[in-house]
């Protein structure tokens, strides 16, 4: 149905939104964790920080990234000492960049899940003598699962949907770098309406499929938590 | 009322600036030159030149799709051409305003040897390119390659510039070591400003003759029909030989 070139598209935005949403699920649950119990000041500057991603243009991002993982940035530098080369127009640099773009629809549902335990169940896993992380496994991550199938879902998606960090960081190569969306703008752009309209066809019942499964599982959930 | 009130704005904003507003849509390669000319002729007319920059074939679907325009400053003869056949453009005003120069280049000093040399060694990660599909630079650079059978070899280094300005800040930032880019991106007066460059001999593409074409938008605006005739004139030519362009 469509030609190899959009599924090699397609298959290279599947991949780069699996890949970021596992890496984000062990760097955003920490994050959330502590955003969710902390008390200290400097919980309000890390959770703005956080939801930066929300409200910067991408082309912000991309450019700021852009520099940074360059020759003379300081990514680039350390990335280049570590023998990895540099990140640009690499699929490891979309993973970097969808990593941090996608950080808040990790961070957010989480942080949200993790406040709704509240202290008292945690109160009772220690009175039972669990340590610190054996409560936050047995007892907080079960609590919060639906939380995680949402941020899960909602970062796999919006990681789907990138388009702005990519197109600057990207270079457009195909397999590595030319992912769903870009190749939609490719098509658009060289008048190839058809091809377009066959693949945004995709993408639109995908993200419909995507959020209609978060809408109509939620309420479930929430009865069985 | 509302009416009225628009055309009494319309009016009271036609009153302040004085003149004619003219959109134009520019080449990437072109906007250092266009803007020195814009401001040129903004003074010497007291029309106000609104410039949008970007790829030409983006350009051409967004006029086919009824963007603003009332001139292209396209980058290669066929957009414009196309346009003309299919009656989107006033037909006979279309002309050869600058032939663009490829030029293959790098930021670092002594990188690009000015024979070209550098694209057999392959001492490099990646060369940017603009999108052969959209940019006519992209396609030169793509028939120069070709010419220097050395395609094939390259291709799997290719980085790909959504236009040539794009292009030109990937080798630019350092992220690509070299790129084949517009010369008037990198010239100014007459001199290339920085880095290492070859400047691409005209025998191994197809000449990037770049036109302009008054559109249908722009039929029978004093402020269009002024800039596009500037255009042709001396004191334009200059400023285009300026920046590296043939003419």
């Amino acid at each position: 149905m469509l030609p190899d070139n959009d599924l090699q598209a397609i298959w290279l935005t599947v991949r780069l939104a699996g890949i970021v949403t596992a890496i984000l699920l062990l760097i955003g649950t920490p994050i959330a964790w502590w955003l969710a119990r902390t008390k200290t000041w400097w919980k309000g500057p890390i959770a703005a920080v956080v939801a930066l991603p929300l409200v910067l243009p991408p082309s912000v991002l991309g450019f700021y990234l852009l520099l940074a993982m360059g020759p003379h940035g300081p990514v680039g530098q350390l990335t280049e000492a570590l023998g990895l080369g540099r990140l640009p127009f690499t699929f490891w640099g979309l993973v970097v960049a969808s990593v941090f773009y996608s950080l808040p629809f990790m961070v957010q549902p989480l942080q949200t899940a993790f406040e709704g335990i509240g202290d008292r169940p945690l109160e009772v896993a220690a009175t039972l003598r669990a340590s610190p992380l054996d409560a936050f496994f047995t007892v907080a991550v079960p609590l919060a699962r639906p939380g995680f199938l949402t941020a899960s879902i909602l970062t796999f998606a919006h990681t789907v949907g990138e388009f702005g960090v990519v197109l600057m960081i990207g270079g457009n190569v195909p397999g590595v770098t030319r992912v769903a969306s870009v190749q939609i703008y490719d098509h658009v752009e060289a008048m190839e309406y058809a091809s377009a309209h066959r693949l945004s066809a995709v993408m639109l019942v995908f993200s419909f499929l995507v959020l209609l499964a978060i809408y109509a599982w939620r309420p479930g959930m929430k009865k069985g938590a | 009322m509302i009416k009225k009130t628009l055309f009494t704005l319309a009016l009271f904003i036609h009153g302040i600036s004085g003149a004619d507003e003219v959109q134009v849509a520019v080449a990437a390669n072109f906007s250092a030159p266009m803007q020195k000319i814009a401001a040129e002729f903004g003074k010497d007319t007291g029309h106000k030149v609104q410039l949008a920059f970007g790829a030409t074939g983006k350009f051409y679907a967004q006029i086919r799709n009824g963007a603003p325009f009332e001139i292209l400053l396209a980058a290669d003869d066929t957009t414009p051409e196309k346009l003309e056949k299919e009656g989107a453009c006033v037909a006979g005003s279309r002309f050869t305003y600058a032939i663009g120069k490829l030029v293959l280049w790098s930021s670092k000093p002594r990188f690009v040897d000015n024979k070209g040399d550098v694209l057999s060694k392959g001492d490099f990660k990646h060369v940017s390119i603009a999108n052969p599909k959209l940019a006519p630079y992209g396609a030169a650079a793509i028939e120069t390659l070709a010419a220097l059978k050395l395609l094939d070899a390259i291709q799997p280094k290719f980085v790909q510039g959504e236009n040539i300005a794009q292009t030109h800040q990937f080798v630019a930032t350092g992220n690509a070591e070299l790129g084949f880019i517009a010369l008037s991106q990198v010239m100014k007066e007459g001199k290339i400003l920085d880095g290492s460059a070859w400047m691409v001999p005209d025998n191994l593409h197809q000449p990037i003759r770049q036109d302009a074409v008054l559109l249908e938008k722009g039929k029978g605006k004093p402020a269009a029909e002024a800039l596009m005739k500037y255009l042709g004139s001396d004191k334009a030519r200059t400023v285009i030989k300026s920046f590296g362009y043939a003419l």
